[in-house]
C-alpha cells in the first residue's frame, strides 16, 4: 500500500524551535540514543561490581547461582523477547498508520511486561521463602555465607533496577496505547512510538545480559 | 540543514549583520512578553530557564560560602573556638556537596550555556525546551533534598562519601543527601542530552562544525562527559544508600566486599566531573580573549580539539586519586602517565590564548580582566596538577592542603573567574543594560588578590603536611591559616560587589544596545534583551568565527556609550 | 616538632628523593609560568588598545608552532613520569630485614605493636638509620598513616593489609597524622614518631612491663583457638601443614595457583572457602568475628615464623 502524508498535517506536530518534522524526528531519535548511552553506564556500575566479585569469589558465585530458578528466569527471557517483537511490529504499524493494529500491539507489549513482572514477583517470593534475601532471614548452609550473601545482594540490585525499568516501560506502553486509541499517532506522527520502542528494546537487551550472568553461571 | 550552502543573494558575513543601534533597549523582549510568576515557572524559553538556574545556584553558592566562611573563621586558631568537630565536619561536607553539585557543575552550562548556546548557533531554542524546564525542576528537587538533609542536621561524610564510613559508621543523614545529589545528577544528564542534540541538529544554515564558536565546542565536550559519567555516580550513590538502608551491600568488607571499589566508581565519575567544571570555563575564556584583543583565536582547531581530547582522556585518569589507597603499583603508573598527558591539551589552550594576544588591540574591560586572571590562576592550578600526577610526590601531598589549594585554583581560580567573566560579558545581552564598569574592574582585581591570598598559603601548608578536613591542627601551622582566612574575607568582598551592582543595573543600568562589545558572535546580532525566539529572521553564516580586526579598532569603553 | 617553618623536616631517606622531585617540578612550573606570564604582560603593554604597535598580518595559527607546544610538553611529561615512577617504585618496594611493626587503626587512634610485643598507642618509637616496615589494617573505616617528615603515606583499609616502610635519618619527634577522613575526631587521630639513637631504642624496648613477643602470642592463639587440632602432622583431620608455607606457591582446588602471603593467610582464616588448597576438603570453619585484628596479625606472625622453617616430612 502507498502512504501519503499531506505536509499540512505534519506542521501541526512540529515544535516552534524546529524548522520541519524531519529535524524534529532526527533530534528526538538522537536524544533517545544518548539517553540509552547514559543508561548503559548506569547499569555499568553494577556490571562492574558483578565482574570483580565474580572473579574474586568465582566458585561461591557458581554455587549461589544454582539456587536461582532457571525455569522462571528462562520463561521471563522468552516473554521479554516476544514483547520486543510486538514492539517492533508496533513501530511498523505506526509508520503504516494502522491504528487498530498499533493499539493491539502496544497493549500486547504492556501485557507481556506485566507477565514478566508477575513472574518476577513469584520468583522474589520464592527466594524469600528459600532464605535467599540478604538481611531478611538469609541462610546459607555452605562455606563463607558472606560471599554468597554478596551474590544475592548483587542479584537483587541488578534485577531490581531492571524491574524498575520494566515498570516504567509498562507505564509508557499504557499511555501510548491510550494515545494510539485516541488516534494521536496518525499522519506520520510516529516518532513517539519509535523512540519508546528504542527504550523497550534496551530494557530487553539488559535482561538478555542479566539472565546468563545471574542464572546460568551455575549451570555448565 | 547543516552545512547547506545558502542561496547567493542571502549571503552575508556575520559582521555585516551587526545591528548598529547603540544604547537602544529593546522594549519587546523575552522578559517583557509574558509577565508573572506563572509565566516564569512554566516557561520553555531557554533564556528564562538560564535565569531560573542563575537564581537557584546563587542560593546554593551563598549557603556553601557561609559554610566556607565559618570554617575559615574556625581555623584562625589551632584549637576549637567556634564549633565542635561534628559541626566542622558537617560544614566542609555541605561546602563540598553544594559547591560541586549545586554550583560549579551547573554554573556555566546551565546559566550561560542555556542562555547563549541556542543564540550562538542561530537557533530559536534548544532541541527539547520542555525537557530543559524539567531539568530545572529536577535540579530544584535535588537541591531541596540536599537542604532537607542539611536542616535535619547535615551530613559529615565529606563530599566524597567514602565507604565504609558513609555506609556503616556515619550517624548523619547520608541517604537524603545522596538522594539529593542523585536527583540533581539527572538534571545534569538531561541538560547534557539537550546540548548535544541542539549542537548536532539546530545549527543555523552555513554554521559548520568548524565555524562554531569555541564556547559551543567546550559545551559539547562537557555534555559528553555529563551524559557518560553522571550515571555512574548515580548508580554508585544509589548503591551506598541501599547499603546504608539495608545494612549490607557490595562495599561491605564484612561480606568480603571491597570499600575501595567505591572509590573507583566514585572517581570514575568525579574526575571527569572536574572537566565538567572547567571545560565550559575554557570555552568562555576563548570568547573573551578574542573579543577583547580584537583578534581571531590563535589555532582554532587545536583549541577545539583540545576540549575533546580533555573530555576523552579525562575518563582514563580517575585512579590518580587513589595512589595511596592500596591500588596496585602498576595501576598507579598507568594512571600517572595518563594524568601527565591530560595536562598537555590544557597547556595547548593556554599557549593559544597567549598567542592570541599577539598583535591584538587589547581592551582591559572587566570581562578581559577576569579572563587574564583565569589564565594566571588556571596555569598555577594546572602546573600544581603535575605535582599530583607525579607518583612519589603525590604520596606526600595526597589528602593535604596542597590538594585543596590545587583544586581551588582550578575550580575557583578557573571556573568561578570564567563564570564571572562570562556573566559580565553577556550581562548586557541578558539584561539589556550595562553594569558599572569601574566597579566591575575593581571587583575583578579584588577577587584576584583575595583568591591568591586565600589559597597560595595552602600550597605551603600542604607540603608541610597539614592534612585536609582537620578541625584541630598543630600550632605551627597557624600563620598560614590566618593568611588564608584574611584572603577569604577579601575574596568575599570581591564576590559581593558584583552581586550588588548586577542587581542595581538590572533596572538602573544604562541601556546597552544590541552589541556593546562589537562582538562577532551570532548572539550579538539581535537586540538586547533578545526577543522571545532570539532572532527576527534565522541568521545565515558564511565565515569562520571571531572575524575581528585589531587594525580597525573600535571603542569598547562602556562609560562612553 | 612545634616550630614555624616553610618546609617540612627531612628525616628519612625517602624525604630527600621526594624533595628532589618536588624542586624539579617547582623549577619546571616556574619556567612555564615565565613563558606564559611574561608574554602576556609584554603583549598587554605593547598591544594595549591605542598603542602604535604594528598589528599588520596577524597570524591565526601555525601547524609547526602548535606541534611544538604539543610535542614538547608530551616529552617533558614522559620524562617527569619516568622519574616519579621510579621513585615511587622504590618507595613501594618493601626492603627485607626491616624492624616489623603491626598497626591497627580504629576510630580514632593508632594501635601499634612491635615484634618484641611492646605496644604503643598514637606513638611510635624507632631507632635512627634502621629500616622500619609496618603492616597495617583497620578495624572500622579507612584511615591513612601519614608522617610528613618521612614523606610517606598509606591508606589503612579494613579487610586487607597495606604496608609502608621508611628509614629515619635524623633523631627527633615528628607528626603522625591520619590523612583519610575517618569521622568526628579525625583531626585528633594524630600522634608522634620518636626517632631515637639505637641504644636508647634498645633501652626503651626493655623498659616497662615484660611483654610476650608477637610470634609467641600467635603460637598461643594457634593452640588455644584450636588451629593446631587440624593443622598438625598427627591430626585426625586432613588439613594442610603450615610449616614452610610462607611466600610459597600453593596449588588451589580450581587449578590456579596462589602465593601464601599475608593477604592469603588472612583470607584463609576469615574466608576459608575462598581459596581451597588442592587435595583438601572445604571443612575449615570461618573465624570471622572470632578473632580481633590484632589477634589475626599475631597468628599470621606465627604462621610466618613457622612458615620459614623447613616443612616436616610427612
Amino acid at each position: 500500500m502507498s502512504i501519503s502524508i499531506s505536509p499540512a498535517s505534519e506542521e501541526a506536530f512540529v515544535g516552534q524551535q524546529f524548522d520541519d518534522i524531519e529535524q524534529q524526528r532526527d533530534a528526538a531519535k538522537l536524544g533517545m540514543w544518548i539517553f540509552l548511552a547514559t543508561e548503559v553506564l548506569f547499569f555499568g556500575g553494577l556490571f562492574l561490581g558483578y565482574t570483580i566479585y565474580r572473579f574474586t569469589y568465582g566458585h561461591i558465585f557458581v554455587e549461589a547461582s544454582r539456587k536461582l530458578d532457571v525455569l522462571i528466569g528462562g520463561t521471563n527471557t522468552a516473554v521479554l523477547l516476544i514483547s520486543s517483537l510486538l514492539m517492533a511490529f508496533a513501530v511498523r504499524a505506526a509508520k503504516l498508520d494502522q491504528r487498530r493494529a498499533l493499539v493491539g500491539l502496544l497493549a500486547g507489549t504492556a501485557v507481556l511486561g506485566c507477565v514478566f513482572m508477575s513472574l518476577k514477583g513469584v520468583e522474589y517470593h520464592k527466594d524469600y521463602v528459600d532464605h535467599l534475601v540478604p538481611r531478611m532471614g538469609f541462610k546459607w548452609e555452605g562455606a563463607d555465607p558472606g560471599n554468597a550473601e554478596l551474590f544475592y545482594w548483587i542479584y537483587f540490585a541488578m534485577t531490581g533496577l531492571h524491574a524498575i525499568h520494566v515498570t516504567v516501560g509498562i507505564g509508557i506502553m499504557l499511555v501510548l496505547t491510550l494515545l494510539a486509541w485516541l488516534g494521536k499517532f496518525s499522519h506520520g506522527n510516529h516518532n513517539t512510538v519509535e523512540i519508546a520502542g528504542l527504550y523497550w528494546h534496551f530494557v530487553d537487551i539488559v535482561w538478555v545480559f542479566l539472565f546468563p550472568l545471574l542464572y546460568l553461571v551455575g549451570h555448565r | 540543514m547543516n552545512g547547506t550552502t545558502p542561496a547567493p543573494e542571502t549571503m552575508k558575513s556575520a559582521t555585516e549583520l551587526v545591528v548598529e543601534r547603540p544604547g537602544e533597549f529593546a522594549r519587546e523582549n523575552y522578559l517583557s512578553i509574558h509577565r508573572g510568576v506563572r509565566a516564569w515557572l512554566l516557561t520553555k524559553d531557554h533564556k528564562r530557564i538560564g535565569l531560573l538556574y542563575l537564581g537557584t545556584i546563587l542560593i546554593f553558592f551563598l549557603i556553601a560560602s557561609v559554610a566556607a566562611a565559618l570554617m575559615r573563621i574556625e581555623l584562625l586558631t589551632p584549637q576549637p573556638k567556634l564549633v565542635t568537630s561534628e559541626t566542622y565536619n558537617k560544614l566542609f561536607t555541605i561546602h563540598g556537596v553544594l559547591m560541586v553539585w549545586f554550583f560549579l557543575i551547573p554554573s556555566i552550562p546551565t546559566v550561560l550555556g542555556n542562555f547563549v548556546l541556542p543564540m550562538m548557533i542561530g537557533a530559536r531554542d534548544v532541541a527539547f525546551p520542555k525537557l530543559n524546564l524539567m531539568s530545572w525542576y529536577i535540579f530544584v528537587a535535588g537541591g531541596a533534598l540536599a537542604l532537607w538533609s542539611l536542616i535535619r542536621g547535615g551530613v559529615d561524610t565529606g563530599w566524597t562519601f567514602y565507604t565504609p564510613y558513609s555506609t556503616t559508621y556515619a550517624n548523619t543523614h547520608v541517604i537524603s543527601m545522596a538522594a539529593g545529589v542523585f536527583v540533581a545528577g539527572f538534571s545534569t544528564i538531561v541538560t547534557g542530552i539537550n546540548f548535544i542534540v541542539t549542537t548536532h541538529k539546530m545549527r543555523a544554515p552555513g554554521l559548520t562544525w568548524f565555524r562554531l564558536p569555541l564556547f559551543v565546542w567546550s559545551l559539547y565536550a562537557t555534555s559528553l562527559i555529563m551524559v557518560l559519567a553522571t550515571p555512574v555516580l548515580a548508580i554508585t550513590l544509589a548503591l551506598i544508600s541501599v547499603e546504608r538502608f539495608w545494612g549490607v551491600g557490595i562495599f561491605d568488607p564484612k561480606l568480603g566486599g571491597d570499600p575501595v571499589l567505591f572509590q573507583h566508581l566514585f572517581w570514575f565519575y568525579s574526575h571527569p566531573a572536574v572537566y565538567i567544571m572547567i571545560l565550559p570555563g575554557m570555552g568562555v575564556i576563548s570568547e573573551l580573549i578574542t573579543c577583547f584583543s580584537r583578534k581571531r583565536i590563535y589555532g582554532y582547531a587545536w583549541v577545539g580539539s583540545a576540549s575533546m581530547a580533555i573530555a576523552i582522556l579525562g575518563f582514563m585518569v580517575w585512579g590518580h586519586h587513589m595512589f595511596v589507597s592500596s591500588q596496585s603499583v602498576y595501576a598507579g603508573m598507568i594512571f600517572s602517565i595518563l594524568s601527565f598527558l591530560v595536562a598537555v591539551p590544557s597547556g595547548i589552550k593556554v599557549f593559544n590564548w597567549t598567542a592570541t594576544l599577539h598583535k591584538g588591540s587589547i581592551h582591559f574591560a572587566t570581562p578581559m580582566l577576569y579572563a587574564l586572571g583565569f589564565i594566571g590562576l588556571f596555569t598555577i592550578g594546572g602546573l600544581t596538577g603535575l605535582f599530583l600526577a607525579a607518583l612519589a610526590v603525590d604520596v606526600h601531598v595526597h589528602d593535604t592542603y596542597f590538594v585543596i589549594a590545587h583544586f581551588h585554583y582550578i575550580m575557583v581560580g578557573g571556573m568561578v573567574m570564567a563564570f564571572m567573566g562570562g556573566l559580565h560579558y553577556w550581562w548586557p545581552k541578558i539584561s539589556g543594560r550595562l553594569y558599572p564598569e569601574f566597579a566591575g574592574k575593581l571587583a575583578a582585581m579584588i577577587t584576584f588578590i583575595g583568591f591568591n591570598l586565600t589559597f597560595f598559603p595552602q600550597f605551603i601548608l600542604g607540603y608541610l603536611g597539614q592534612p585536609r578536613r582537620y578541625h584541630i591542627y598543630p600550632p605551627e601551622f597557624q600563620i598560614f591559616h590566618v593568611l588564608s582566612t584574611a584572603g577569604a574575607s577579601v575574596l568575599g568582598i570581591g564576590y559581593l560587589m558584583p552581586l550588588i551592582y548586577f542587581i542595581w543595573s538590572w533596572r538602573r543600568g544604562r541601556a546597552a544596545g544590541p552589541n556593546p562589545w562589537r562582538a562577532t558572535g551570532l548572539e550579538w546580532q539581535t537586540s538586547s534583551p533578545p526577543p522571545e525566539h532570539n532572532f527576527e529572521q534565522t541568521p545565515i553564516v558564511t565565515g569562520p568565527p571571531y572575524s575581528y580586526s585589531a587594525e580597525k579598532d573600535v571603542d569598547l569603553n562602556l562609560a562612553s556609550i | 616538632m612545634d616550630q614555624f617553618r616553610l618546609f617540612p623536616p627531612q628525616a628519612s631517606t625517602s624525604s630527600h628523593e621526594v624533595d628532589a622531585l618536588f624542586f624539579a617540578l617547582t623549577l619546571i612550573s616556574l619556567f612555564f609560568m615565565a613563558i606564559i606570564f611574561l608574554p602576556i604582560i609584554f603583549f598587554s603593554v605593547k598591544y594595549r588598545r591605542g598603542s602604535s604597535a604594528d598589528r599588520s598580518n596577524p597570524s591565526s595559527g601555525s601547524f609547526w608552532v602548535e606541534s611544538g607546544w604539543t610535542i614538547g610538553p608530551i616529552f617533558l611529561s614522559l620524562g617527569l613520569f619516568a622519574w616519579s615512577a621510579l621513585a615511587y617504585f622504590r618507595l613501594e618496594r618493601r626492603p627485607a630485614n626491616a624492624i616489623e611493626v603491626q598497626v591497627v587503626g580504629k576510630q580514632w587512634m593508632w594501635k601499634l605493636q612491635h615484634a618484641e610485643g611492646k605496644r604503643e598507642i598514637n606513638e611510635l618509637h624507632v631507632p635512627v638509620n634502621s629500616t622500619v616496615a609496618m603492616t597495617m589494617t583497620s578495624q572500622d573505616v579507612i584511615h591513612s598513616f601519614f608522617v610528613p617528615a618521612f614523606r610517606v603515606k598509606q591508606d589503612v583499609v579494613p579487610g586487607r593489609y597495606t604496608g609502608i616502610w621508611f628509614k629515619p635519618t635524623r633523631t627527633g619527634e615528628y607528626h603522625i597524622f591520619c590523612a583519610q577522613y575517618c569521622g568526628t575526631q579525625h583531626s585528633q587521630m594524630v600522634g608522634r614518631v620518636v626517632v631515637m639513637e639505637p641504644q636508647a631504642y634498645e633501652n626503651w624496648l626493655k623498659s616497662g612491663e615484660p611483654t610476650e613477643s608477637i610470634v609467641l602470642a600467635g603460637e598461643r592463639l594457634f593452640h588455644d583457638r584450636g588451629c593446631s587440632g587440624c593443622h598438625s602432622p598427627n591430626s585426625q583431620f586432613h588439613a594442610p601443614l603450615l610449616q614452610g608455607l610462607y611466600r610459597k606457591p600453593v596449588p588451589l582446588a580450581d587449578g590456579t595457583m596462589a602465593t601464601a602471603n599475608d593477604e592469603y593467610l588472612r583470607d584463609s582464616i576469615l574466608q576459608p572457602a575462598k581459596q581451597i588448597t588442592a587435595g583438601y576438603a572445604n571443612i575449615m570453619p570461618s573465624f570471622t568475628g572470632h578473632l580481633s585484628e590484632e589477634e589475626i596479625m599475631q597468628l599470621i606472625a606465627y604462621l610466618k615464623y613457622i612458615g620459614n622453617q623447613p616443612p616436616p616430612s610427612q
